[in-house]
């Protein structure tokens, strides 16, 4: 791999000995991924601030206590906790006490307590071809996909490395080949579909299982497809495949046309999705079940858009379940000039910020399913909760949390 | 044709995943098995194994999970992909340099079942 003269000084240590683990990181995840350079970045997202055992927590201290400094502007992802609202973490008080830790040690390298999933919901976010290194399956794929900026999957780990030392590996979906549609979807629904929340996150979590690591064009959408409906579409396609850059024709920034997407060559593979198979995945996705524990919305964080189109639908309401709202703190602070915090927490929902319900022990315990709008949550609370969700739109959800029971329209 | 992604030897039982695995959300580091629901191969352990899947999935966590596995002992002992993947790679290189645990990660086909080694000269049966 060729390393420019700054890059040699970092690995020798001249930048102090957390930038050299930093970029000996960064060489080594470029070297096995192919990449024949390092290439500069201007802003990175760090998923690495969620605690996941003592090896997340050993590593941020290491750097943290060895000078690590972050060099370009950096965004930290969701926690463990939520420092906004403590009570409401039911957990174990030394994991909390460890969790609290790594927040510290990355604060302490100077990124941004942003503490959010969706950092493209922030009032700074990466422009049109601006070179970044993201962590966060979601926001990876929102940064490429509708922002049109440009990183790789970043894990934990390579995340920071890549903010302390300002390189990424050139290569992959930094690089224009890499960004090329190899797949095209054809998606064949009825028009009115495309006015349902819940048909972007089913296709979205088709789309992953169908072309796993490769870049798709889906064919088929029109401007309906708006930010929102992208961001749930993409958290889904990075939950069940490892997609880390869609394109739609016609819609997002890379593919005014199927062609441009591909760049003018052919795709390898064409498959049509059609409504009979998203019906086959909502079912897969979604239990049946009828008894309703809780609802839990906002994953990725909730918009200041969407908490608007919440507070207009549970005005003047109230629900007779837990009912959960995940969001950003800045996101949180522009709702609340809005009105809108009021008007849901008068509902009787519980704000969640800086974490999320699937990712933490904050749900009080409440027998029966827990509905969501997000396909992301539905694909990993099973796993992490032990729960049963109902996948379905924003607006059946609070009309299930009104009546206390499942109420679901499902894809018609 | 085999890559090498991370050196090191190993040899174990060979796991070969019907599906993707990601390791956040779909692996318990402390009790060491699959707990992902919608994964065929839900229950599993991957501890000691040679892992074989095609390639990495979800979420970008993966890499911490896998080093925790990794340090608690509960992590493969190989990993043989068949499209390198830097999350993977990457929690298991900080594992290497945090605890000093060994586990190579390679680009390759494994065709069979049953025990093999892996190493920097690529992957062998070993009975």
């Amino acid at each position: 791999m060729r390393l420019e003269e700054a890059d040699r000084a970092r690995l020798a240590g001249e930048g102090g000995a957390a930038a050299a683990i930093a970029m000996e990181l960064v060489v080594a995840a470029g070297r096995a991924m192919g990449a024949g350079s390092l290439l500069d970045i201007a802003g990175a997202h760090v998923d690495g601030c969620l605690y996941h055992g003592l090896a997340s927590l050993d590593f941020a201290e290491k750097l943290a206590s060895t000078g690590g400094e972050v060099v370009v502007p950096t965004s930290l992802n969701v926690s463990s906790l939520d420092l906004l609202h403590p009570d409401l973490y039911r957990g174990d008080p030394l994991i909390a006490g460890r969790a609290k830790g790594l927040m510290d040690a990355y604060v302490a390298m100077g990124c941004s307590p942003t503490w959010t999933c969706a950092p493209y919901q922030l009032s700074a976010r990466p422009s049109f071809g601006e070179q970044v290194a993201w962590g966060e399956s979601n926001a990876i794929v929102f940064a490429n996909s509708v922002l049109g900026a440009r990183t790789n999957r970043y894990g934990d780990f390579l995340d920071i490395s890549c903010a302390l030392t300002g390189r990424a590996p050139a290569t992959g979906l930094h690089t224009d080949e890499g960004r090329r549609a190899t797949i095209r979807i054809d998606v064949v629904v009825p028009d009115s579909w495309l006015d349902d929340d819940l048909f972007y996150v089913v296709l979205g979590h088709k789309l992953g299982h169908e072309v796993g690591t490769e870049v798709a064009v889906v064919v088929g959408l029109d401007e309906r497809a708006d930010e929102d409906r992208l961001k749930a579409l993409g958290a889904a396609a990075a939950s069940s495949g490892a997609v880390g850059l869609f394109h739609i024709a016609g819609v997002t920034p890379e593919a005014p046309t199927v062609d441009a997407a591909c760049q003018g060559s052919s795709p390898r593979r064409v498959i049509e999705i059609d409504a009979e198979d998203l019906r086959h995945v909502l079912a897969d996705l979604s239990s049946p079940s009828t008894t309703l524990g809780a609802v839990s919305v906002g994953t990725p964080h909730a918009s200041r858009s969407e908490l608007g189109v919440l507070a207009r639908l549970v005005a003047g309401r109230a629900t007779r379940v837990p009912f959960y709202v995940n969001t950003g703190r800045e996101v949180l602070a522009q709702a609340d000039v809005d009105g809108h915090v009021a008007v849901i927490e008068e509902f009787g929902a519980t704000i969640v910020t800086d974490t999320c319900t699937y990712i933490t022990p904050v749900m009080r315990p409440s027998p029966g399913a827990v509905m969501t709008n997000s396909g992301k949550w539905a694909h990993y609370a099973p796993g992490n909760l032990g729960v049963e969700v109902v996948l379905a739109t924003l607006t059946d959800c609070v009309e299930s949390a009104v009546t206390g029971r499942v109420v679901v329209g499902g894809l018609a | 044709m085999t890559a090498v992604l991370v050196g090191g030897e190993a040899e174990g039982e060979v796991l070969a995943l019907d599906a993707p695995l990601s390791f956040w959300g779909g692996y318990d580091p402390e009790e060491g098995r699959i707990i992902d629901v919608h994964h065929p191969q839900n229950g599993e352990s991957l501890a000691g194994r040679i892992l074989v899947m095609t390639h990495g999935r979800g979420s970008s966590s993966s890499s911490a999970v896998l080093a925790e596995a990794l340090r608690l002992g509960t992590g493969p002992a190989a990993i043989v992909l068949e499209e390198a993947d830097q999350i993977l790679v990457t929690g298991v290189l900080v594992a290497r340099m945090l605890y000093g645990v060994s586990c190579p990660v390679v680009v390759a086909e494994i065709s069979a079942s049953g025990r093999w080694r892996v190493s920097d000269r690529g992957i062998e049966p070993s009975d």
